[in-house]
Protein backbone atom coordinates (compact mmCIF):
# COMPACT_ATOMS: atom_id res chain seq x y z
CA UNK A 1 0.00 0.00 0.00
CA UNK A 2 0.94 3.50 -0.37
CA UNK A 3 2.24 5.28 2.96
CA UNK A 4 0.12 7.64 4.07
CA UNK A 5 2.94 10.35 3.84
CA UNK A 6 2.64 10.29 0.27
CA UNK A 7 -0.76 11.49 0.67
CA UNK A 8 0.10 13.91 2.89
CA UNK A 9 2.69 15.89 0.87
CA UNK A 10 1.12 15.57 -2.26
CA UNK A 11 -1.93 17.76 -0.58
CA UNK A 12 0.35 20.01 1.06
CA UNK A 13 1.83 20.47 -2.50
CA UNK A 14 -1.80 21.01 -3.81
CA UNK A 15 -2.33 23.44 -1.23
CA UNK A 16 0.77 25.33 -1.45
CA UNK A 17 0.02 25.23 -5.26
CA UNK A 18 -3.66 27.05 -4.27
CA UNK A 19 -2.27 29.80 -2.25
CA UNK A 20 -0.07 30.82 -5.38
CA UNK A 21 -2.55 31.00 -7.92
CA UNK A 22 -4.74 32.81 -5.69
CA UNK A 23 -1.67 35.56 -5.00
CA UNK A 24 -0.15 35.38 -8.33
CA UNK A 25 -4.18 35.45 -10.39
CA UNK A 26 -5.62 38.64 -11.26
CA UNK A 27 -8.86 36.96 -13.08
CA UNK A 28 -11.58 36.97 -9.51
CA UNK A 29 -13.21 33.75 -11.50
CA UNK A 30 -9.54 31.99 -11.24
CA UNK A 31 -8.84 33.30 -7.98
CA UNK A 32 -12.28 31.50 -6.99
CA UNK A 33 -11.32 28.43 -8.38
CA UNK A 34 -7.64 28.16 -6.53
CA UNK A 35 -10.17 28.37 -3.28
CA UNK A 36 -11.20 25.22 -4.72
CA UNK A 37 -8.03 23.99 -5.34
CA UNK A 38 -6.65 24.56 -2.14
CA UNK A 39 -10.18 22.80 -0.28
CA UNK A 40 -9.33 19.85 -2.34
CA UNK A 41 -6.06 19.80 -1.20
CA UNK A 42 -7.59 19.38 2.77
CA UNK A 43 -10.28 17.12 1.37
CA UNK A 44 -7.64 15.02 0.45
CA UNK A 45 -5.27 15.06 3.60
CA UNK A 46 -8.77 14.40 5.71
CA UNK A 47 -9.42 11.22 3.68
CA UNK A 48 -5.90 10.22 4.62
CA UNK A 49 -6.17 10.21 8.11
CA UNK A 50 -9.54 8.77 8.25
CA UNK A 51 -8.10 6.16 6.44
CA UNK A 52 -4.61 5.89 8.41
CA UNK A 53 -6.60 6.10 11.53
CA UNK A 54 -9.37 3.55 10.41
CA UNK A 55 -12.37 6.20 12.07
CA UNK A 56 -14.80 7.29 9.49
CA UNK A 57 -15.58 10.56 10.77
CA UNK A 58 -12.54 12.25 8.14
CA UNK A 59 -14.79 11.21 5.66
CA UNK A 60 -17.85 12.42 7.08
CA UNK A 61 -16.32 16.01 7.17
CA UNK A 62 -15.17 16.03 3.32
CA UNK A 63 -18.82 16.22 2.69
CA UNK A 64 -19.33 18.82 4.78
CA UNK A 65 -16.70 20.55 3.34
CA UNK A 66 -17.78 19.81 -0.10
CA UNK A 67 -21.25 21.23 1.21
CA UNK A 68 -20.04 24.52 2.20
CA UNK A 69 -17.77 24.66 -1.04
CA UNK A 70 -20.94 24.58 -3.14
CA UNK A 71 -22.71 27.04 -1.15
CA UNK A 72 -19.37 28.80 -1.75
CA UNK A 73 -19.26 28.90 -5.31
CA UNK A 74 -23.10 29.85 -5.48
CA UNK A 75 -22.90 32.92 -3.46
CA UNK A 76 -19.49 33.64 -4.27
CA UNK A 77 -20.14 33.46 -8.54
CA UNK A 78 -23.47 35.46 -7.51
CA UNK A 79 -21.43 38.26 -6.18
CA UNK A 80 -19.12 37.83 -9.58
CA UNK A 81 -21.74 38.29 -11.74
CA UNK A 82 -22.98 41.86 -9.56
CA UNK A 83 -19.59 43.05 -9.92
CA UNK A 84 -19.36 42.12 -14.15
CA UNK A 85 -22.74 43.76 -13.71
CA UNK A 86 -21.73 47.03 -11.40
CA UNK A 87 -18.01 47.82 -13.26
CA UNK A 88 -17.87 45.99 -16.64
CA UNK A 89 -14.72 43.87 -15.38
CA UNK A 90 -13.47 40.36 -13.81
CA UNK A 91 -9.70 42.32 -13.24
CA UNK A 92 -9.56 42.29 -9.15
CA UNK A 93 -7.11 45.09 -9.34
CA UNK A 94 -9.53 47.47 -10.97
CA UNK A 95 -11.80 46.79 -8.33
CA UNK A 96 -10.74 48.74 -5.64
CA UNK A 97 -12.55 51.45 -4.47
CA UNK A 98 -11.88 50.79 -0.77
CA UNK A 99 -8.61 52.46 -1.26
CA UNK A 100 -9.55 55.89 -2.68
CA UNK B 1 10.95 2.05 4.56
CA UNK B 2 11.50 -0.46 1.84
CA UNK B 3 11.65 1.96 -2.12
CA UNK B 4 9.88 -1.20 -4.17
CA UNK B 5 7.43 0.02 -6.52
CA UNK B 6 4.29 -1.73 -6.07
CA UNK B 7 1.71 -1.46 -8.10
CA UNK B 8 -0.63 1.02 -5.88
CA UNK B 9 2.49 3.24 -5.34
CA UNK B 10 2.86 3.04 -9.24
CA UNK B 11 -0.83 4.59 -9.50
CA UNK B 12 -0.60 7.02 -6.97
CA UNK B 13 2.75 8.53 -8.74
CA UNK B 14 0.55 8.38 -11.80
CA UNK B 15 -2.34 9.89 -10.28
CA UNK B 16 -0.25 12.67 -8.12
CA UNK B 17 1.66 13.63 -11.20
CA UNK B 18 -1.83 13.99 -13.12
CA UNK B 19 -3.06 16.50 -10.11
CA UNK B 20 0.30 18.47 -9.81
CA UNK B 21 0.37 18.80 -13.97
CA UNK B 22 -3.28 20.49 -13.24
CA UNK B 23 -2.59 22.67 -10.65
CA UNK B 24 0.49 24.06 -12.09
CA UNK B 25 -1.44 24.74 -15.86
CA UNK B 26 -4.12 26.37 -13.50
CA UNK B 27 -1.50 28.68 -12.70
CA UNK B 28 0.03 29.29 -15.78
CA UNK B 29 -3.02 28.83 -18.00
CA UNK B 30 -4.39 32.90 -19.00
CA UNK B 31 -7.91 31.73 -19.86
CA UNK B 32 -10.06 31.24 -17.43
CA UNK B 33 -12.35 28.46 -19.14
CA UNK B 34 -8.65 26.87 -20.04
CA UNK B 35 -7.97 26.95 -15.97
CA UNK B 36 -11.70 25.55 -15.20
CA UNK B 37 -10.89 22.74 -17.57
CA UNK B 38 -7.28 22.40 -15.60
CA UNK B 39 -9.23 22.42 -12.03
CA UNK B 40 -11.50 19.57 -13.28
CA UNK B 41 -8.12 17.13 -14.57
CA UNK B 42 -6.92 17.47 -11.11
CA UNK B 43 -10.61 16.71 -9.33
CA UNK B 44 -11.23 13.43 -11.54
CA UNK B 45 -7.45 12.35 -10.45
CA UNK B 46 -8.16 13.46 -6.68
CA UNK B 47 -11.30 11.00 -7.06
CA UNK B 48 -8.45 8.05 -8.70
CA UNK B 49 -6.75 8.84 -5.58
CA UNK B 50 -10.02 8.82 -3.11
CA UNK B 51 -10.64 5.29 -4.93
CA UNK B 52 -6.51 4.24 -4.12
CA UNK B 53 -7.27 4.76 -0.47
CA UNK B 54 -10.16 2.94 -0.22
CA UNK B 55 -13.43 5.72 -0.22
CA UNK B 56 -15.68 5.02 -3.13
CA UNK B 57 -18.05 7.26 -1.87
CA UNK B 58 -16.49 10.39 -1.31
CA UNK B 59 -14.54 9.53 -4.68
CA UNK B 60 -18.11 9.58 -6.28
CA UNK B 61 -19.43 12.40 -4.94
CA UNK B 62 -16.05 14.38 -5.59
CA UNK B 63 -17.49 13.41 -9.30
CA UNK B 64 -20.47 13.81 -9.13
CA UNK B 65 -20.50 17.15 -6.63
CA UNK B 66 -17.35 19.09 -7.51
CA UNK B 67 -16.71 18.04 -11.22
CA UNK B 68 -20.09 17.60 -12.20
CA UNK B 69 -21.74 20.34 -10.22
CA UNK B 70 -19.21 23.25 -9.02
CA UNK B 71 -17.37 23.37 -12.32
CA UNK B 72 -20.60 23.21 -14.38
CA UNK B 73 -21.18 26.71 -12.44
CA UNK B 74 -17.98 27.95 -13.07
CA UNK B 75 -17.99 27.06 -16.91
CA UNK B 76 -21.72 28.86 -16.85
CA UNK B 77 -20.30 31.71 -15.56
CA UNK B 78 -17.15 31.96 -17.26
CA UNK B 79 -19.24 31.44 -20.35
CA UNK B 80 -22.22 33.82 -19.23
CA UNK B 81 -20.08 36.73 -18.49
CA UNK B 82 -17.52 35.89 -21.90
CA UNK B 83 -14.92 36.16 -19.57
CA UNK B 84 -11.66 36.75 -22.04
CA UNK B 85 -7.73 36.47 -21.02
CA UNK B 86 -6.57 37.88 -18.22
CA UNK B 87 -4.37 41.27 -19.06
CA UNK B 88 -0.82 40.69 -18.23
CA UNK B 89 0.16 43.02 -15.47
CA UNK B 90 3.32 44.39 -14.60
CA UNK B 91 4.58 42.14 -11.91
CA UNK B 92 7.73 44.07 -10.06
CA UNK B 93 11.48 43.12 -11.31
CA UNK B 94 11.57 42.35 -7.36
CA UNK B 95 8.37 40.06 -7.20
CA UNK B 96 9.46 37.90 -10.37
CA UNK B 97 13.04 37.17 -9.47
CA UNK B 98 13.08 36.85 -5.72
CA UNK B 99 9.23 36.45 -4.97
CA UNK B 100 8.53 33.50 -7.32
CA UNK B 101 11.93 31.55 -6.82
CA UNK B 102 11.27 32.19 -2.85
CA UNK B 103 7.70 30.82 -3.27
CA UNK B 104 8.53 27.79 -4.71
CA UNK B 105 11.28 26.83 -2.73
CA UNK B 106 9.27 27.33 0.36
CA UNK B 107 6.60 25.30 -0.84
CA UNK B 108 8.81 22.65 -1.47
CA UNK B 109 10.49 23.14 1.70
CA UNK B 110 6.93 22.60 3.73
CA UNK B 111 6.26 19.88 1.31
CA UNK B 112 9.90 17.74 2.23
CA UNK B 113 9.33 18.10 6.05
CA UNK B 114 5.41 17.52 6.08
CA UNK B 115 6.61 14.08 4.70
CA UNK B 116 9.94 13.78 6.91
CA UNK B 117 7.73 14.62 9.82
CA UNK B 118 4.69 12.05 8.64
CA UNK B 119 7.47 9.27 7.79
CA UNK B 120 7.04 7.37 10.72
CA UNK B 121 2.81 6.82 10.04
CA UNK B 122 3.75 4.07 7.68
CA UNK B 123 1.02 2.60 5.19
CA UNK B 124 -2.40 2.36 6.76
CA UNK B 125 -4.31 -0.84 7.87
CA UNK B 126 -5.84 -2.55 4.63
CA UNK B 127 -9.32 -2.92 5.97
CA UNK B 128 -12.11 -1.41 4.04
CA UNK B 129 -14.13 1.50 5.13
CA UNK B 130 -17.89 0.38 3.76
CA UNK B 131 -20.56 3.00 2.26
CA UNK B 132 -22.56 1.38 4.64
CA UNK B 133 -20.93 2.69 7.80
CA UNK B 134 -19.90 5.85 6.26
CA UNK B 135 -23.94 6.08 5.92
CA UNK B 136 -24.84 5.16 9.55
CA UNK B 137 -22.10 7.43 10.49
CA UNK B 138 -24.06 9.85 8.75
CA UNK B 139 -27.24 9.92 9.11
CA UNK B 140 -27.31 8.13 13.60
CA UNK B 141 -24.02 10.23 15.07
CA UNK B 142 -23.80 13.28 12.85
CA UNK B 143 -27.56 13.70 11.21
CA UNK B 144 -27.85 17.16 13.21
CA UNK B 145 -25.24 18.29 11.37
CA UNK B 146 -26.27 17.06 8.43
CA UNK B 147 -29.44 19.07 8.79
CA UNK B 148 -27.93 21.75 8.66
CA UNK B 149 -26.11 21.68 6.24
CA UNK B 150 -29.30 21.65 4.31
CA UNK B 151 -30.64 24.94 5.41
CA UNK B 152 -27.01 26.28 4.56
CA UNK B 153 -27.70 25.21 1.12
CA UNK B 154 -31.02 26.49 1.49
CA UNK B 155 -30.03 30.01 2.39
CA UNK B 156 -27.07 29.95 -0.61
CA UNK B 157 -29.41 29.31 -3.00
CA UNK B 158 -31.98 31.91 -1.54
CA UNK B 159 -28.47 34.57 -1.31
CA UNK B 160 -27.28 33.67 -4.98
CA UNK B 161 -31.18 34.37 -6.46
CA UNK B 162 -31.45 37.84 -4.55
CA UNK B 163 -27.68 39.00 -5.21
CA UNK B 164 -27.81 38.06 -9.23
CA UNK B 165 -31.47 39.05 -9.79
CA UNK B 166 -31.97 42.56 -11.60
CA UNK B 167 -33.63 45.27 -10.41
CA UNK B 168 -36.93 45.99 -12.49
CA UNK B 169 -37.50 49.38 -10.85
CA UNK B 170 -35.33 52.58 -12.24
Amino acid sequence: MVPTSYFLVLSAILFGLGVIAFIFKRNILTIFMSIELMLNAVNLAFVSFSRLLGQLQGQVFVFFVIVVAAAEAAVGLAIIILIHRNRGTLNVEKVDSLKD
Amino acid sequence: MNTMITPQIAIFLILAAVTVAGAVSLILQRHPIHSALSLIVVMVALAGLYLLQGAEFVAAVQIIVYAGAIMVLFIFVIMLLNAGEEERTNVSRLARFVGVPLGIVFLLEVAYWIGRATAHLGTAPPEMVSTRDLSSLLFREYVFPFELTSFLILIALLGALVLARREESN
